[in-house]
């Protein structure tokens, strides 16, 4: 009894959440469980949708072989968060600025980013950084959290001008433990700025399950925090996906201020192709649970249901897909070598006399 | 010409540039409705409005990821770090963002910043205040690293600063916010980085110096000539990344001899890097070794003992004579 009193003492002082469940617009059948939140998009839009994530997956694994022959650099697989990375990127316009963590290459592609750079971007090739004038994208961080605080900044710069563009950022289930992932929510909620927070929760972080990532129940909830709307999407459904960003985006647009999406969804395969063995840290079996979940599968479910794909239509886009990264590989291998004196131009606007010097010295080695 | 303090002419410098470039903004804590800690950005608010100088939460990591966003977007952010021992929260910005932007884009994007600290012993502030933390950035390319040593200087350099397209880490020295006045001239002129000046010339030997140390360099100068008739040539750095070989060099090839005098600890720092240009520029025309003048490899030791821990200008005599007895 007394134990009781004691537990109640704080009353409405103690912070309480309510569990939570993700926004789903399809079921794992591919039947619509949300009629009121079905996209208003055309059948061929939601082709589109199945297209993108199809090319993605032949991409991915045609990538993961060419890392395995030695061909490319660093390389993170996507296969089983496509739903997540081609539903959002489908929501924005083209002049909204995507700022990528190192495994969101399909969405700068499908914002406009070669291929061919991609490739060469993870073979460390200076052009792969050099993003078209009229791609609004960053390059592919590394250090896990920077890109959402830079994402405050490129959304107030939008706000500054005055223009109706959003900025959105990705991380992982272990990017929102960062320091920068509450810093960055923070800033964008206190200047209402017009930015995009997306955490595509797969899980694992490496091999840190989410268990051992926090103690919150969900990373949606650590928008609470900084006063930033904040909701958790089943991110295997591109439609749930496309619906919460395109939301979040009009919202942003409207001067209503940032948005949190945590997107649950799984990695299919290895953290990176530099070595990560996922048979030391997950069940054996475990992958096949997602055989059912995963976001082809559903999505190809519901669009059949409806007539609108078919095997033809599948295969048509796997042989697209393949040519897409024949060619885009062999215009990476063939693209000209990068030099010393490449980098050393790069550090400076203009490159310092000590710096000159040193360029001469390597000219004369032939580098 | 108005006399200023350095404080003011730094506050100056961004009320010339925020009026001439719209795309400049000032931003930190505490800068907007106060004026910042030392009043550095006062009236900066009042005059430019809240959207352009702006509070931030309490966060440097946040105000240097938010300077990065806006620069790859076209602004110039200023981004004041509240004191130099707060730079650790944000390095990821300043020594590893902002520099590598032009490198990782192949020049498409760029990081215009300048990150403003304080910083300098002398003035008894509290821990991890006032250390001399230039060598983490020094050390790394694509960041510039400027340390003026009075008003004129300061404002100048801060100009330049504000214009570079690449980013700036502007050192100001506490014990020099205040503590002298000088002319500077109003509206806008600059002071180009990468060059260092000869602030008192003279044939027997050099010493190279920058920030507070200049006055400490100044002061032993004129006790060395008082003393031995010693004729000693002094070089405000005012530059510390990238260093003005040129200028050392043909410094040290007219006297032969040097010192190097700062207030960082005495490993790895710039002292050791200008020693280095020394040996690989001038070698032969030295007449003895060059000597370090530098606080131990210590961290700063505020407060009680700090009067001892900093170089004076005894100190800089001593080694002065010791160079020339060699």
């Amino acid at each position: 009894m007394a134990k009781t009193k004691q537990r109640n003492m704080f009353g409405n002082a103690e912070v309480r959440l309510q569990p939570i469940e993700p926004f789903a617009v399809l079921s794992v059948e591919g039947k619509v469980v949300n009629k009121d939140a079905m996209p208003k998009l055309s059948d061929e839009q939601l082709r589109e949708l199945m297209r993108r994530m199809v090319f993605t997956r032949v991409w991915d694994q045609r990538a993961v072989n060419l890392a395995r022959q030695g061909r490319l650099g660093f390389y993170a697989p996507v296969s089983g968060q496509e739903a997540t990375m081609i539903g959002s990127e489908f929501a924005l316009n083209k002049d909204d600025f995507i700022l990528p963590g190192y495994r969101d290459i399909p969405q700068l592609y499908w914002h406009g980013y070669p291929m061919y750079q991609a490739f060469l971007w993870s073979k460390g090739h200076i052009h792969g950084g050099q993003i078209p004038e009229d791609v609004h994208v960053l390059m592919p961080q590394i250090i896990i959290g920077a890109q959402y605080v830079q994402t405050s900044g490129v959304a107030m710069a939008f706000k500054q001008r005055g223009e109706k563009r959003v900025a959105i950022t990705f991380t992982g289930d272990g990017g929102s433990s960062q320091g920068d992932f509450y810093e960055a929510m923070n800033f964008a909620g206190v200047y209402k700025l017009p930015a995009i927070f997306v955490v595509q929760n797969n899980g694992y972080a490496i091999s840190t399950p989410f268990k051992k990532q926090t103690n919150a129940a969900s990373i949606a909830q650590k928008g609470v925090a900084a006063g930033v709307r904040s909701i958790q999407v089943d991110g295997f459904d591109v439609l749930a996906v496309y619906q919460a960003v395109h939301d979040a985006a009009e919202r942003a647009r409207n001067g209503e201020g940032p948005t949190l999406i945590e997107a649950i969804n799984y990695r299919l395969g290895p953290h990176s192709m530099s070595g990560d063995d996922p048979t030391r840290y997950r069940a054996k079996d475990e992958p096949s649970e997602y055989d059912e979940k995963e976001p082809l599968v559903r999505f190809r479910r519901y669009l059949e249901s409806k007539g609108l794909w078919t095997e033809a239509d599948e295969n048509q886009v796997i042989e697209e897909a393949k040519q897409a990264v024949t060619d885009a590989i062999k215009k990476a291998e063939s693209y000209e070598k990068m030099t010393v004196d490449q980098l050393i131009d790069a550090m400076y606007e203009v490159t310092p006399p000590h710096l000159e010097k040193q360029k001469a010295e390597f000219a004369k080695e032939g580098k | 010409m108005p006399q200023m303090t350095m404080v003011k002419a730094i506050n100056d410098a961004m009320r010339v540039e925020l009026k001439r470039d719209p795309n400049v903004m000032v931003f930190g804590e505490d800068v907007g409705t106060n004026g910042g800690v030392f009043r550095a950005t006062d009236g900066l608010q009042k005059e430019f409005g809240e959207h352009r100088v702006l509070d931030t939460p309490l966060a440097e990591s946040g105000i240097g990821g938010l300077a990065v966003g806006l620069a790859v977007q076209g602004f110039r952010p200023i981004a004041e770090i509240q004191f130099i021992g707060f730079t650790p929260e944000a390095f990821d910005s300043i020594a590893v963002q902002a520099p590598r932007m032009r490198y990782r884009s192949g020049g498409r994007y760029s990081a215009p910043i300048v990150f403003r600290t304080p910083f300098g012993a002398g003035v008894k502030a509290p821990e991890l205040h006032a250390d001399s933390l230039e060598a983490w950035l020094t050390k790394t390319p694509g960041i510039k690293v400027v340390c003026p040593s009075n008003p004129y200087d300061a404002k100048g350099l801060l100009i330049s600063a504000i214009r570079d397209n690449d980013p700036v880490f502007f050192m100001e020295h506490l014990k020099l916010y205040f503590a002298l006045k000088g002319e500077v001239p109003e509206g806008e002129y600059t002071v180009p980085i990468g060059k260092a000046n000869v602030v008192r010339e003279g044939s027997d030997i050099t010493v190279i110096t920058y920030g507070a140390m200049v006055h400490t360099a100044m002061k032993a100068a004129e006790q060395a000539e008082k003393e031995r008739g010693t004729k000693v040539e002094v070089i405000d750095l005012r530059t510390l990344s990238p260093l003005d070989v040129e200028t050392i060099v043909s410094s040290v090839e007219k006297t032969g001899r040097a010192i190097v005098l700062q207030e960082a600890p005495y490993s790895a720092g710039v002292a050791a890097d200008v020693i280095a240009l020394i040996n690989e520029h001038a070698i032969l025309k030295l007449e003895a070794p060059v000597k370090r003048v530098t606080p131990p490899d210590t961290h700063l030791a505020y407060q009680l003992i700090e009067d001892q821990w900093v170089p004076d200008a005894a100190r800089v005599v001593k080694a002065i004579n010791e160079v020339l007895d060699f």
